[in-house]
């Protein structure tokens, strides 16, 4: 419990900035709630199955047409954005089925074409999307710092829902047998592990709260078009935020997403026109210098030993003593 | 007593190359087989073929009177069918505990965290691991990592384990080890079969034994019946050999 503390403290602090009352501030922080949401789901594929997902943007767009179509239905906006967690859950249950068999670029370069098709699915099938038109959503009859407010907290509340899932999965039975499938797949299965259904499992759990993010994205911003929400940064974003941060551990999302995010707000800021080419820089440098992340050199520097794999056994080991 | 583990007719096809060609075997709970032959023989195809790896193209592997062969590797592991890997093959940055306490998990009797980590410390103490329990698997000797294959094995608490050169790499002194530790595994009732190079290893451990060549089945018998087959002979040391051999014994 102890160990929590700082996290919880940490989440308390975030929930408070609607106090500086500073409308760009909070647009600042329902990003990184959003960047938190996308890197902890990908990091319970990506991270604990090793199996390096490109769905994410998939995921972000259909839950993000999701919500809207669902709300333009007339579907009140938190039962829509519950919907969309379900939908696009449901739809990485079936697409896991299918590709997951696949192993390594194979399976990256698989789940990379899936958010390509969704694309151009939302772009054609102009009678349901919009279109390449786009699709507007419902106005919210509240004022704009209420609306502000409101998709902060409501973003910050999806991500702690997104860390305490990522929490509850690394310490678990699945947490455990996720490990086996990334360090040895084959040893995995010998010792009784059901890989097939635990690789689906975890995918199905990376898109949950993905679809989620999509939808609240797409009410807080009242409009969508399928290149803005299927955008292959999308993809890519939730990735470097988790190698970042510490891959295959529970908070090096989490710390991934804030680190990239106040880089790419500097970067843009300073470097307006070359901003993309500064930003990939300083990733590959970033990542160069930190193969295992931020929580990976702090780690090692404090002695606890080399990266994720250790921590699951100190993790198994505390609920054994 | 009826078999534990039978093969009928088992073929496995690599494309044109036959790598098991219907093979029948049949293993009494309790025994100690060993499974012999040149290299590319078929041995570890076999081991494939009875957990699941491969599907066999023809034929049936039956495990306590059921049919296995089609089942999925980790259906067949809970069973309770354990193999060991001629190459090594640990969850490299788990620890060695860890690793045990995989198969106590997820295999036969599914245990908790906190029963499996004490199977696991049971396992590691049997094979001599036991004061290395916290070091990652990755940093473990050869002998050890082979010794971890062994742990992870036991804790499945298999009916049958499949041992595949669990001796290969190993010095003289380890071997006397390994072979002390397989004689116990076996008096505690579990059914093994084991391939092997090292003859002194089968001659001593093994009640029976079956020789594979090309694929097939050529042998079967008592280590002595083995070691003075004309057949087993030929595969191994090659027909000139036999035949000279055939001659001398024939004169003499």
């Amino acid at each position: 419990m102890k160990r929590w503390l700082p996290v919880v403290l940490g989440i308390a602090v975030i929930a408070a900035l609607p106090v500086l009352g500073d409308n760009y501030l909070l647009r600042l922080g329902t990003m990184f709630a959003m960047y938190a949401v996308l890197a902890l789901s990908w990091n319970i594929i990506g991270g604990f199955a090793g199996y390096p997902s490109f769905a994410s943007a998939a995921f972000f767009g259909l839950g993000a047409y999701s919500g809207a179509i669902l709300q333009g239905a007339g579907l009140p906006m938190p039962l829509a954005w519950a919907a969309a967690c379900l939908a696009t859950a449901l739809f990485a249950a079936l697409l896991g089925m299918a590709i997951l068999h696949l192993k390594g670029h194979y399976f990256a370069i698989a789940s990379l074409v899936v958010g390509e098709v969704l694309l151009e699915v939302a772009t054609s099938w102009t009678d349901l999307t919009g279109g390449g038109m786009g699709l507007n959503l419902p106005i919210i009859r509240i004022s704009v710092d209420a609306q502000a407010r409101l998709f902060f907290w409501s973003m910050l509340t999806l991500a702690v829902l997104t860390l305490v899932l990522a929490w509850r999965v690394f310490e678990s039975r699945l947490g455990f047998g996720l490990q086996c499938i990334r360090q040895n797949e084959d040893a995995a299965a010998m010792v009784g592990v059901n890989t097939t259904l635990y690789k689906v499992i975890a995918f199905t759990l990376s898109a949950l709260f993905v679809g989620g993010a999509g939808a609240m994205y797409a009410s807080w911003v009242f409009y969508i078009e399928p290149p803005d929400v299927f955008h292959v940064l999308l993809a890519v974003k939730p990735i470097v935020m988790a190698l970042l941060g510490g891959v295959g551990t529970v908070l090096g999302p989490v710390l991934g997403a804030g680190v990239f995010l106040v880089t790419e707000e500097l970067v843009w800021r300073n470097f307006l026109d070359i901003h993309a080419g500064v930003l990939g820089l300083i990733i590959v440098v970033l990542i160069f210098f930190l193969p295992r992340g931020i929580l990976g050199l702090v780690r090692r520097r404090r002695g606890v030993g080399p990266g994720p794999g250790a921590r699951q056994v100190y993790a198994l080991r505390r609920e054994v003593s | 007593m009826s078999a534990i583990l039978s093969l009928q007719g088992v073929s496995v096809r690599f494309g044109g190359l036959m790598a098991l060609s219907e093979v029948d075997l049949a293993v009494a709970p309790g025994e100690v087989v060993g499974l012999i032959g040149p290299n590319g023989a078929g041995k570890t195809t076999l081991v494939n073929a009875v957990t699941g790896v491969y599907r066999p193209a023809a034929g049936q592997v039956l495990f306590d009177g059921r049919r296995i062969d089609g089942m999925k590797t980790y259906q067949i592991a809970r069973l309770g069918i354990a193999r060991t890997y001629q190459i090594v093959q640990p969850f490299p940055e788990m620890t060695a505990v860890a690793n045990v306490m995989a198969s106590a998990v997820f295999g036969p009797h599914a245990l908790g965290m906190g029963d499996a980590r004490h199977k696991a410390q049971e396992a590691l103490e049997f094979v001599g691991l036991g004061a290395q329990a916290d070091v990652p698997a990755s940093e473990l000797t050869l002998a050890g990592r082979k010794r971890l294959e062994l742990a992870k094995g036991l804790a499945m608490d298999p009916k049958v384990l499949l041992l595949d050169e669990v001796n290969a790499g190993l010095n003289p002194a380890e071997i006397d080890f390994a072979l002390d530790l397989i004689r116990q595994i076996a008096a505690r009732g579990v059914t093994i079969i084991i391939i092997e190079h090292l003859m002194k290893v089968v001659m001593n451990l093994c009640t029976r034994i079956v020789v594979l060549h090309h694929g097939a089945k050529i042998a079967e018998g008592t280590p002595a019946e083995i070691s003075r087959d004309a057949r087993v002979i030929e595969a191994y040391l090659g027909n000139r050999y036999a035949r000279t051999q055939h001659a001398e014994g024939g004169g003499g």
